[in-house]
């Protein structure tokens, strides 16, 4: 008996093989609730919980927004082959960009637009930079990105306590409200901000688009897959790695806009603005498969984790970062999966 | 000694190997000859352990032995050297050697080395067992893995195509040392393609096509002929005659430079006329690689390059559009494995598919499937990734990119290495069509029979100087083989 690759399993065996990592993944994480001392049924029924009325969909949608938007520019990032780590700090570069606008630019119906456009371009300067460092000296953009996370996450602490505190919120640190015109208008009573929801799935279809139809996409397939190849054709490396994260970096910083102007209506403290969004999103995109239109299925899967995590600790009061568990369990028997696809046992005598 | 008895072996629905018997006696050669993917590889993984026939037995000595393992294989006393050198680049000749051997958790390198020398009295060393593998020529690492079979004492040795990364001189030297352990009574069994050693060497000969024996002679009746015909089933039309190289010269390079790690490629000079194919040999690492990159403009230079009178562009894309085609030496860098067959054939040319700013891949497809007929490409349909193609298939969507268009020069880098037989022929056919149309040619092989076929003019690189040209009427191999070992024209 032996292993041996694989190289083009039936589609079958493809789905047999996820479904048992997804049950054993399952099966673990009923092991878990049932150490904590939690009815593990009584948690799965919780973590699909939102699934169950509009209230929860709507808490389903809210957290999908900004990992639509960001997931989607990681798909492209992660197929051109820049690994971009800090959605998250790009998403607070965003905020912090929103917020200017919002707080210190004279308020009109331009308001909104000129908060995305100055969000989502202090976002692509922050992965920019990141790219930059890479194709000028070589820098390893997990490294300057992850690191980059800090900078910021420091930035927005530093202007809520300081120069950017509200002057009637007392010992609170964070801004003033922002005024109407820098607030999206929502989904009834939920916190959906639609118009950023549309800009998300318009960021899949595009990127989807840009990606498998055009002369550009056709370049960024090339060097993401075969960097050699590319080197061959003569294709501009440099340039088109740093487009692709110029535009991960817009989108995360769009989304970070989103989630100032249509959820917190002010700057707060980081922790507060974002949930891990920019590193949840990892996993949207990984499970993407560098695909950004299934960004579109694979972001609420994730949103649905998300809130299914908030239930779990409103009832159970277990931690939040419970959904960490929820997720990282999913993700690594999503892995298994893909490895034992492309394995076969080979009986012998 | 040894016998295979209709060994069968199947993949999924491939017959990979189909009821072959064998038979090799102690104190004899028998070579093992067919065409990539005939099955010699299937063969020889069973013998030494890594696959398990699905029929017929093998015998060792007249017992009916079973070979689960590579480990059980040298404890029967089979032993595989194995075609690429299996070797840790870091660790010394010793340490590497040690390997093969069961040795207490601690030793001191000294008792290791006088263990070895022990094990393999007898054997002439040819290497520095204290020396670092990284440091060594292919020949020596693969001294070194002939040494590490001979450790086991072994009674059938198995050498898997031994001479594909080595000299000619080095060759006739692993030849000689073929003879030696023949002559002590080892059984040898002797993989190869090609024709030219397994003539020198063998002493019966079995030919296997499409994983069936199609024949085995002894070597007092062989001739390459019949070897031909029994290996690729019919016989080869004679190589087309390559007509004179015109007057128009295309290419002229003076005094190019090319630094590199190690010493430079210097001292190249050379023109090249229409019609023309200029061969260049040396030994693998002598600085043909960089070479071709710095003339394919992937790689800087200094020294003066003049391209039908014109500068030359130094960037791959310029290049393309001025009619310099480039087979890379690597197939890898040629494609891009995930994208589907009509992507790869328009990876240079896709610009032209563009309407109105989207890529127009029903064009690209119909274009595709153009090439694919033309130039026989076997795949099921153009959205195919090419990673399901096999080498010789990739190398023909390569030469249909590359070729597209009639480019004016042509730089070929081992451009039939791997492959077959039919699918080299054919590859020579396509170069030939081009060379006949007035395109000049830069031929870099590691084939000596390939260069002296083809070229018109050959030349060596030796420690990155190149020697030569001289026109190919006064060059026969041994010339060309001291050209690329002592640089001497």
């Amino acid at each position: 008996m032996r292993w041996e690759l694989d190289p083009s399993p039936s589609p079958w065996k493809v789905f047999l093989a996820y479904s048992l990592f997804v049950a054993l993944a399952l099966l673990l994480l009923g092991l878990l609730f049932r150490l904590y001392g939690v009815s593990p049924l009584k948690a799965y029924g919780l973590l699909l919980s939102p699934l169950g009325d509009s209230l929860g969909l709507a808490e389903v949608g809210r957290r999908t927004i900004p990992l639509l938007l960001i997931g989607a520019g990681l798909a492209l990032a992660f197929r051109v082959g820049f690994f971009n780590i800090g959605a998250e700090g790009q998403l607070l570069m965003g905020a912090v960009g929103g917020t200017y606008v919002a707080l210190f630019l004279p308020p009109g119906p331009w308001t909104l637009p000129l908060m995305f456009l100055l969000g989502g371009g202090l976002g692509a300067v922050w992965s920019g930079l990141a790219a930059w460092l890479r194709v000028r000296f070589g820098a390893n953009e997990i490294l300057t990105t992850l690191m980059q996370n800090y900078l910021v996450y420091y930035l927005v602490v530093y202007l809520v306590a300081g120069p950017w505190k509200g002057q009637m919120v007392f010992g609170f640190l964070y801004t003033d409200r922002f005024p109407p015109e820098a607030q999206l208008p929502r989904l009834g009573d939920t916190l959906v901000h639609w118009p950023t929801l549309l800009l998300g799935i318009a960021a899949a279809l595009g990127l989807q688009l840009l990606l498998f139809r055009t002369p550009l996409g056709f370049e960024w397939r090339v060097l993401g897959e075969n960097p050699e190849a590319a080197r061959y054709l003569g294709l501009k490396g440099g340039r088109l790695i740093l487009l692709a994260a110029l535009l991960s970096g817009f989108l995360a910083g769009l989304a970070g806009v989103g989630e100032v102007a249509g959820i917190h209506l002010r700057l707060l403290e980081p922790a507060q603005i974002s949930l891990g969004y920019g590193f949840t999103a990892i996993l949207v995109a990984w499970l993407a498969r560098g695909r950004p239109l299934w960004a579109l299925f694979t972001a609420p899967l994730l949103g649905l984790i998300l809130a299914g995590g908030d239930a779990l600790k409103l009832a159970l009061s277990m931690p939040f970062r419970v959904v960490d568990v929820v997720a990282g369990l999913l993700l690594l028997s999503l892995i298994g999966a893909e490895a034992l696809s492309q394995r076969r046992l080979v009986w012998r005598r | 000694m040894l016998k295979l008895e209709n060994i069968t072996k199947r993949f999924g629905s491939v017959v990979a190997n189909r009821r072959i018997t064998l038979e090799v006696a102690r104190g004899e050669v028998l070579a093992l000859l067919g065409e990539n993917g005939a099955g010699k590889t299937t063969l020889v993984s069973i013998l030494y352990g890594l696959y398990a026939p699905d029929e017929g037995r093998i015998l060792l000595e007249g017992q009916e032995v079973r070979i689960p393992s590579p480990k059980a294989a040298q404890r029967l006393g089979i032993a595989l050297v194995p075609q690429h050198p299996e070797l840790i680049e870091a660790h010394t000749v010793a340490e590497n050697l040690a390997l093969g051997l069961d040795l207490p958790l601690a030793f001191s390198r000294r008792a290791l080395v006088r263990r070895l020398a022990a094990l393999l009295e007898g054997h002439p060393l040819g290497v520095d067992l204290e020396a670092p593998v990284a440091r060594l020529s292919a020949g020596e690492k693969q001294r070194v893995e002939l040494l590490r079979a001979l450790l086991n004492r072994p009674r059938v040795l198995v050498l898997d195509e031994p001479t594909s990364v080595l000299t000619p001189k080095e060759a006739e030297g692993l030849f000689q040392e073929i003879r030696r352990l023949k002559a002590l009574g080892l059984a040898v069994i002797f993989i190869s393609h090609k024709l030219e050693e397994v003539l020198a060497i063998a002493d019966r000969i079995a030919v296997l096509r499409a994983g069936e024996k199609v024949g085995e002679v002894w070597r007092q009746e062989a001739d390459k002929d019949l070897l031909v015909r029994l290996m690729v089933g019919r016989s080869l039309a004679p190589p087309p005659k390559v007509p004179p190289p015109r007057e128009e010269v295309v290419l002229e390079v003076e005094d190019l430079l090319v630094p590199r790690h190690g010493f430079p490629v210097q001292g190249v000079s050379f023109t090249l006329r229409a019609g023309e194919v200029l061969g260049i040999a040396g030994v693998a690492g002598s600085g043909q690689a960089e070479l071709v990159q710095a003339l394919a403009g992937l790689r800087p230079h200094q020294g003066r390059i003049r391209f039908l009178g014109k500068p030359w562009p130094r960037d791959p894309m310029g290049l393309f559009r001025q009619g310099v085609a480039h087979i890379p030496e690597e197939r890898s860098m040629g494609v891009v494995g995930g994208m589907s067959v009509a992507e790869n054939l328009a990876l240079r040319t896709y610009p032209r598919f563009v309407r109105r700013g989207l890529l127009d891949y029903r064009a690209m497809e119909m274009e595709a499937e153009g090439l694919i007929q033309r130039y026989g490409i076997r795949t099921p349909s153009p959205r195919t990734p090419v990673r399901f193609l096999s080498g010789g298939n990739v190398q023909k969507v390569i030469l249909a990119r590359e070729l597209w268009g009639g480019p004016r020069l042509l730089l070929a880098m081992h451009p039939t290495y791997g492959l077959d037989v039919g699918a080299t022929e054919e590859v020579h056919g396509r170069i030939l069509e081009l060379v006949q149309g007035g395109a000049a040619v830069l031929l870099v092989s590691e084939d000596l029979d390939e260069i002296l076929a083809l070229s018109h003019r050959v030349a060596a690189l030796y420690h990155g100087r190149f020697v030569g040209p001289v026109l190919r009427e006064e060059a026969d191999r041994e010339r060309l083989g001291r050209m690329m070992t002592e640089g001497r024209v």
